[in-house]
């Protein structure tokens, strides 16, 4: 009992202090909490350079001749559809819808891919089917389901603008309007489009950044209880691999069509995190349409499909606020947005 | 006289199958950053001789494969975690290349003499 006014005046005093030293301590582990481990910003920040082949070394005529291609409907056999189609900008460089529609609005298999950061990828497409992006540019210009073209009947279009001649010229001198020319200056365009930086990034630098506690939370669930680390790793969260994640309505056999092992059957390449808030819906199959979603699969620790299962997943028992603040994190890797601008296209007159 | 024969066979079919066990040799290769590592370094190709036995392990926290559909050699090795390790007796001479599967980038050449 405080019965004096002394007590109370002293019992008060101890409680001030106490708390104060309580904020006090509080303070100094939510501040630990604020900086990224050692280490973080070398595996995480998103090198200068990107990785170029010495026979298509980039050049502004290159890349300008490139973006234009890209966006022309010249390429498909329609004339209706372009590469900047499917691969909008205003949507995460994909589509915005479950899985890519193609020629005759046919509806195909498997979703659009963002071509942010593709330059930095060992393999292209969903099941790695080709090496180059100079190779992987053409593949959905002839594919009969997506443009729908052929590359002579192209090349002869293209020759017939003279504004394209010019172009190509200046920037394949050796080669002129060629099929490999088209696929290496829509290579060299693609290599423009990377990650800008996001709140996690300047989080990364120490710099002053809007990066919530929730979301590095979720940073350190990422790499811990989580497991996502186990697939999605580096700076663009993508190990360049190939796993089946147990997708419960999966029915496509994805890279084992391409190797013919066990393990990759109903398997597909780990895609980029980067800028992931934009470019819903999820998976090859477009199978979730947020990324609340995405997560409730990956705490489940999927299903098998066609025998197969990575061993990675597992269940992972995620509270929910885990789970709030993994999705906090995920969001936290939205780059600043990129000024597109969009070429002019020459005309024939 | 045919028996003898016989048994003399069998005593120089032996000494040829001890022979070679004893001289096969065994070899590790650690799977380690998403990379094929020998004695610590990058190894793209390795040379080793017919019967030689080459152990994988794996050293990353995530699970690897080995896989190679050689004509010399053809095996797959599913997947295991760190720690683990298994491995593949080269017993025919020829090239093999061998890679994960999960990743890729991961791809040597072994020659078998």
């Amino acid at each position: 009992m405080l019965d004096s006014y002394k007590d109370k005046v002293t019992f008060r005093r101890a409680a001030c202090i106490i708390s104060s030293i309580g904020m006090l301590v509080m303070a100094f582990s939510a501040s630990a909490a604020m900086k990224p481990d050692a280490g973080d910003a070398s595996v995480f920040l998103r090198p200068s350079g990107i990785p170029q082949p010495a026979n298509n070394l980039s050049t502004p005529e290159r890349v300008k001749l490139g973006k234009m291609l890209f966006f022309d409907p010249r390429l498909s056999g329609s004339n209706w559809i372009s590469c900047g189609t499917c691969h909008n900008p205003a949507l995460g460089w994909s589509d915005g819808l479950k899985t890519a529609i193609g020629h005759n609005m046919k509806v195909l298999e498997r979703s659009t891919p963002t071509i942010l950061n593709t330059g930095y990828q060992g393999l292209q497409f969903w099941d790695g089917r080709e090496r180059t992006l100079e190779k992987q540019a053409l593949g959905p210009i002839v594919s009969p389901g997506e443009m729908a073209q052929d590359l002579d009947e192209l090349v002869k279009e293209l020759k017939a603008v003279p504004e394209y001649v010019a172009l190509f010229k200046e920037a394949y001198p050796d080669e002129g309007v060629s099929k490999t020319a088209i696929g290496k200056a829509i290579a060299s365009f693609e290599r423009t489009v990377v990650s800008q930086d996001s709140s996690f990034d300047r989080w990364l630098k120490g710099m002053e950044s809007d990066m919530s506690k929730a979301a590095m939370n979720g940073f350190k669930l990422f790499k811990g209880k989580a497991r996502c680390i186990m697939c999605h790793n580096g700076f663009n969260f993508a190990d360049d691999g190939f796993h089946n994640i147990g997708l419960p309505g999966n029915k496509d056999e994805g890279r084992y069509a391409i190797k013919k092992v066990k393990v990759m059957k109903g398997a597909f390449k780990t895609p980029t995190l980067r800028d992931v808030g934009l470019t819903a819906p999820y998976m090859h199959n477009g199978e979730f349409g947020t990324l609340k979603e995405v997560i409730e699969h990956y705490n489940s620790g999927g299903k098998k499909n066609l025998g197969n299962l990575d061993p990675n997943m597992q269940a992972l028992h995620l509270s929910k606020k885990e789970k709030s603040d993994l999705l906090e994190f995920l969001l936290s890797l939205t780059g600043d947005a990129m000024e597109v601008s969009i070429p002019q296209l020459p005309v024939n007159h | 006289m045919r028996s003898y024969k016989a048994i003399n066979l069998f005593f120089i079919s032996l000494f040829v199958f001890f022979s070679s066990v004893i001289s096969a040799a065994e070899h590790t290769v650690e799977q380690k950053e998403k990379q094929f590592i020998k004695d610590g370094a990058l190894v793209e190709k390795m040379t080793v001789k017919v019967g030689d036995k080459i152990n994988f392990k794996n050293q990353d926290p995530w699970f690897h494969n080995v896989f190679s559909l050689s004509d010399i050699k053809s095996f797959d090795l599913g997947s295991y975690p760190k720690g683990e390790s298994k491995s593949v007796v080269f017993d025919k001479a020829g090239t093999a290349e061998v890679e994960c599967a999960i990743h890729p980038q991961m791809f040597m050449e072994i020659e078998v003499k």
